[in-house]
């Protein structure tokens, strides 16, 4: 049994239907990430564990205990929210101990705990500030220690990244990774950027329209996306979506990709999945990651399925770490990821190497995946 | 404008220009608020002198030997109708009345603003509404309704003070005016809080009810402390609005010595006997205005920044 459980839960304003019947689960210790587009339906997910929406179906437990009827204040949850939502007329103490205060805890006790807190996220300092003289990262480490102070069953973030700057965002990022490693709490936490998903979870919700699209490890969602939405919405740059055609010469299948005005691309792919077959002559949806797609010195030399074709680039982009090219194919402009030194040209045509051991397929009709 | 389109022309003309413009605007605002501040400079002066040289002397002119003669009368002496026991009685009245009117309905305001802002309920919209609707009914619509109300009320005191020995203030009269300006003032308060309220982060509300606050631990600790400038822009308005109100004063309080302030220095300045002693009459009408002037001063500034609240954002 997991240590939060999901179960069918709908959430309808009037006719509106806001989740359509979510079921997640996480385990003790986990770290899950609510993750999708805005309107997505994350932050309602949110707010229902937390207590602040009600929900019209379904059931929430945690620990084995249903918790939807409850009261947010005896969920034994703790939230942070994207404003941080300080108290702007106590200090950071006072901010801090506000719920032992509300439970009832006895001075003394509160205060060790404050100081327990402020050493751990390194805010004893600032104890005595009203939340107005705080910068954002600041702010972030108060808000993240009212809600360690109350050592609560389940941790709850809402976006707590969005309002720092890029610097800051990833500095912070590390630091709630460290924090969930030494502390080894349950977190839930949403989050429109897909690489905060990506780093931060054990587990990925991939939400759109009230519906997860695909619940996973990061590893099974980047890999093996279940459909094309979150094929195309996890990783930077996207996924390349080209549309394609299957043929079968001889033995095996093999994708056609069209270019405007020279011979098509044509891979064989002796590793197809056993769905392919019956697109056979039908067009299909090519995807492939900028990463599996590079200059032949830079592919993978194990790879056993790679495949290389002269393409003509359009654009390149040098990231430094990284040079992306631009090419066309199948009538959409499509990025190959290469090496940082890679001799590259726009306007030339440059052989590029096809890793199709990580190509995945998609029907246009249903976008689903293709297995 | 001048300066850019035809730049041949010497600079100097167009800073002239300005500084003709100056003139005229400085000028006009000068005008405008001598002529506004002239009968507050003619009660002071007035005040201040004797009766000698109210009849023999210029009105504009300062007193030649300025004397507080006038002030202590009008405080413990000049007669209202028949009764001559100076303003201070019915200056506490209006105390006692004004005080507690302000700090309910403020009180209630803030707590209106704060259920139809973060406590949404099924039609809120249209309690909303229909309390933004009591800011436009008139005095005069509400008097002879208010009238029958009252008097309900009061003959209720009479049974409970039978029943019980203690009429728990209803069919007092400074209570009855509380009632009165507490229900008349609720409309103004609650759109005052609602509008600050509503730009005030939900988010905040949320963290509270995670950490445990019950709905008024909320208000209490949350809500009031962040309020602070839409309070003092609800307590000068409802203190100036009730302080200086006559109409309900004298229509259920007009006599006797429960009349508030306004009511009394009317009888004062109305009353005929021998000459009209105007340093008294000037002197009572500053004392009668001067605590809405004491709390525009101590809290005005708070005033300007309060209406504003809201407006922008940050």
């Amino acid at each position: 049994m997991a240590f939060l459980e999901i179960d069918g839960l709908k959430k309808r304003f009037g006719n509106v239907e806001i989740l359509k019947g979510i079921d997640v689960e996480l385990e003790k210790g986990g770290f899950l990430v609510l993750v999708g587009p805005s309107g997505c339906g994350k932050s309602t997910l949110l707010n229902t564990i937390a207590g602040l929406e009600t929900i019209t179906e379904g059931e929430i437990r945690v620990d084995g205990r249903a918790i939807n009827d409850l009261h947010p204040s005896k969920r034994d949850i703790a939230m942070v929210f994207q404003s941080y939502a300080l108290y702007p007329n106590m200090t950071v103490a006072g901010n801090i101990a506000f719920g032992m205060e509300m439970r009832g805890v006895p001075a003394a006790e509160r205060q060790k705990a404050i100081d327990k807190v402020a050493k751990i996220l390194q805010i004893g300092h600032l104890l005595q500030r009203k939340p107005s003289q705080l910068s954002g990262g600041q702010r972030q480490r108060v808000a993240m220690g009212r809600a360690l102070v109350r050592d609560p069953k389940l941790f709850l973030f809402d976006e707590p990244l969005s309002n720092l700057d890029a610097k800051l965002r990833v500095d912070m990022r590390i630091e709630i990774k460290r924090l969930h490693a030494t502390t080894g709490t349950t977190i839930v936490y949403v989050t429109h950027d897909q690489i905060e998903a990506m780093t931060l979870a054990t587990k990925i919700a991939v939400m759109r329209d009230g519906e997860v699209q695909q619940f996973g490890t990061p590893a099974e969602i980047y890999n093996n996306p279940t459909n094309v939405f979150v094929a195309d919405f996890m990783g930077s740059p996207a996924m390349n979506l080209i549309p394609a055609k299957i043929d079968a010469n001889g033995s095996g299948l093999s994708v056609v990709l069209d270019r405007d005005t020279r011979q098509p691309i044509v891979l064989p792919m002796p590793g197809a999945p056993a769905g392919l077959a019956a697109f056979k002559d039908k067009q299909v949806i090519f995807g492939v990651r900028p990463e599996a797609l590079t200059d032949p010195e830079g592919a993978e030399r194990n790879g056993s399925e790679i495949a290389t074709a002269d393409c003509h680039i359009e654009v390149v982009e040098p990231a430094g770490s990284d040079t992306f090219a631009v090419t066309n194919l199948g009538g959409k402009g499509v990025v190959a990821r290469l090496r940082a030194d890679a001799r590259i040209q726009p306007g030339t045509s440059t052989p590029l190497a096809f890793n199709l051991s990580k190509a995945v397929f998609f029907d246009p009709a249903t976008e689903k995946r293709i297995l | 404008m001048s300066a850019v389109t035809s730049p041949a022309r010497p600079a100097s003309s167009g800073v002239r220009a300005r500084t003709l413009n100056r003139i005229v605007i400085y000028g006009l605002l000068a005008l405008f608020a001598i002529f506004y501040l002239m009968p507050l400079f003619v009660m002071l002066v007035t005040s201040l002198k004797t009766m000698d040289e109210i009849q023999n002397g210029n009105m504009l002119s300062l007193p030649h030997a300025p004397t507080f003669e006038p002030w202590i009368k009008a405080w413990s002496e000049v007669c209202s109708g028949l009764t001559c026991v100076g303003m201070k009685g019915y200056f506490w009245n209006s105390i006692k009345m004004v005080v507690p009117a302000v700090l309910i309905s403020t009180l209630l305001g803030a707590l209106n603003g704060y259920v139809l802002t973060k406590w949404r309920f099924r039609g809120h919209t249209l309690v909303f509404a229909m309390m933004l609707f009591a800011c436009f009914i008139p005095f005069q619509s509400v008097l002879l309704p208010m009238a029958t109300i009252l008097g309900s009320l009061g003959r209720f005191g009479v049974t409970l003070q039978n029943a019980t020995g203690f009429n728990f203030g209803l069919g007092n009269s400074t209570v009855n005016l509380v009632f009165v300006h507490v229900v008349y003032g609720l409309g103004f308060t609650t759109l005052f809080f609602r509008n600050y309220y509503e730009a005030f982060p939900t988010e905040l509300v949320k963290a509270a009810q995670v950490d445990g606050a019950s709905f008024f631990q909320i208000f209490r600790r949350i809500m009031l402390p962040n309020s602070l400038p839409i309070i003092v822009v609800t307590v000068i308005y409802q203190f100036t609005n009730i302080w200086n109100d006559f109409l309900f004063a004298s229509a259920y309080a007009g006599s006797g010595d429960v009349m508030p302030m306004t009511v009394a220095l009317n009888n004062v300045v109305n009353t005929s006997t021998g000459v009209v002693e105007y340093n008294v009459n000037m002197a009572a009408a500053m004392i009668a205005a001067l605590p809405t002037l004491i709390v525009y001063v101590v809290a005005g500034r708070y005033f300007v920044r309060g209406l504003m609240a809201g407006a922008v954002k940050g």
